[in-house]
């Protein structure tokens, strides 16, 4: 059995005067004391990368900047689903008995640490080098790409997409970490600036300073514990240009893999953290893992199922949208928000009881799929 | 540049598409590779394609990632279906939607050139 007994974050937006292993040490030691944990105590040590601290060895790196010495250590890389990929893995290494407190942490100054331009083409560069990055692709691009196509299959507008922007808004608005707090409408994401179309600026999330820290463990602690049931993987292609059909992108895959393994079914689900880089993101992952039909999705967040209080409470945060995007910890994000949704320790934005969540991170351009359950354990 | 892909870049600049296709199994490849990704051989050969093909998806890029190509913008980038059975992405020349027809044409642009679909 695994457990994810701590979660701790930084605030996400413009930090000043941050790096890489400043917040990271910053969400550390959030995550040790909700855990009940010291340094001493973590045996393992997951670390993802950084845009703005490119380094061969960041896990260790950060292991002696924070004063850890592990047994184990390493670190992790799949574009936007690392987070869920290292919980996947600090699972195994519990389960295996190789370690019995892992520490999962990433941040980044991926805002204030880079000049104008140098984020959008380092992260351009998922794209392929020689085929893809000399048209001037971006990021937005290659997610507009997608959405024209999905879009065209299944009759979805850009209101439709608007909606969950708006929604993510309304979330972050309640935590008061979130970078976007300003409330918007429908017709503020479409009058918003033209990014690549059909993707307006309010359709992607800003780029963002933060850091977010996980410990998973071997046994539970405290009243309520969140075990982490399942978890699944499926990786189709790498390049937008590869895909070979945007109804099959792994998404369904991973989930299926990971409600497998937990024994659960879509039906068990009360909790969501979806990863959402544009609104597509949103929508499409929603669609391809079945939480809503085809074509579906934006009808589903019309009738109040993905609000807080809904039947499927999705990034009760704020998500990449509005909480913030730092790279590999706006993922984490998501999990964070589900421990204490599922823990009970939302505060004032705990969605009610929850008991089980689904939480999906993506790689790449939809590229790369990590499903995770997390299950509330008495 | 590895030769593939230069052997890629270098028909474009003389105004061809070229792509690669097995000759053992007859599947073409959207982009160059040392071995056949349908069935693993390593017998591949060169050959130019007509240019035409139908839009798969396409998108407007206002917020260009460069000087060099915020000049250019706003510029459309389409993902095209070559009719000799493979994908690729280039630029398009507006107004251009889905399941349109189109042919290739090239221009220059930052020392290269660069495929640009044009309607049919």
């Amino acid at each position: 059995m695994a457990y994810l007994t701590g979660a701790g974050d930084t605030p996400f937006g413009r930090l000043e005067d941050s790096t890489p292993l400043t917040l990271m040490a910053q969400a550390a030691n959030a995550a040790l004391a909700d855990a009940g944990l010291v340094r001493a105590d973590i045996d393992g040590l997951l670390c993802a990368y950084a845009t703005t601290l490119p380094h061969l060895m960041l896990s260790t790196v950060f292991a002696e900047y924070y004063g850890l010495q592990p047994d184990y250590a390493h670190a992790l890389q799949l574009g936007g689903a690392t987070g869920c990929a290292m919980v996947m893995l600090a699972r195994e290494l519990v389960d295996a008995g190789r370690c019995r407190e892992v520490l999962v942490v990433a941040g980044e100054n991926r805002l204030s640490g880079h000049k104008r331009d140098a984020a959008v083409q380092t992260l351009a560069q998922v794209g392929h080098a020689d085929y893809e990055v000399p048209f001037g692709a971006t990021i937005p691009a290659y997610y507009a790409l997608l959405a024209s196509r999905y879009m065209h299959e299944y009759g979805i507008s850009e209101a439709d997409l608007a909606e969950f922007a708006v929604l993510m808004r309304r979330h972050a608005a309640a935590h008061p970490g979130a970078h976007l707090k300003e409330m918007i409408s429908v017709a503020d994401v479409l009058a918003s600036k033209a990014i690549a179309a059909p993707l307006k600026l309010l359709d992607c999330c800003p780029i963002s300073d933060g850091a977010v820290a996980l410990v998973v463990s071997r046994e539970r602690r405290g009243g309520s514990g969140v075990r982490i049931a399942g978890a699944g993987q499926a990786h189709l292609h790498q390049h937008v240009s590869s895909i070979a059909s945007v109804s099959d992108l792994g998404a369904r895959r991973a989930a299926a893999l990971a409600m497998a393994e937990a024994g659960i079914g879509l039906a068990d689900i009360d909790y969501l953290g979806i990863y959402d880089s544009f609104t597509i993101t949103l929508l499409i992952l929603l669609e391809e893992i079945g939480l809503a039909a085809r074509g579906e999705a934006a009808a589903r967040l019309r009738s109040g199922d993905f609000a807080a209080q809904g039947k499927l409470a999705l990034n009760t945060h704020g998500g990449l949208l509005s909480y913030g995007h730092c790279g590999v910890a706006g993922g984490m994000a998501h999990m964070a928000e589900a421990q204490r949704q599922l823990a009970g320790k939302a505060g004032p934005r705990q969605a009610g009881e929850r008991h089980c969540a689904l939480v999906h991170g993506d790689g790449g351009v939809l590229s790369s799929h990590v499903s995770l359950i997390l299950q509330r354990d008495g | 540049m590895d030769k593939l892909a230069a052997h890629f870049w270098n028909g474009c600049a003389a105004g061809e598409l070229r792509y690669q296709r097995c000759r053992a199994c007859a599947a073409p490849q959207s982009y160059p590779r040392a071995f056949c990704l349908r069935c693993g051989g390593a017998d591949l050969e060169w050959r130019t394609g007509r240019g035409r093909g139908t839009v798969y998806a396409w998108t407007r890029v206002e917020r260009a990632p460069s000087d060099e190509f915020r000049a250019l913008a706003p510029y459309l980038i389409v993902l095209v279906d070559l009719d000799e059975g493979y994908r690729m992405m280039g630029h398009g020349a507006a107004p251009l939607a889905i399941g349109e027809r189109v042919r290739a044409g090239f221009f220059e642009h930052g020392g290269r050139h660069l495929p640009r679909f044009y309607k049919d």
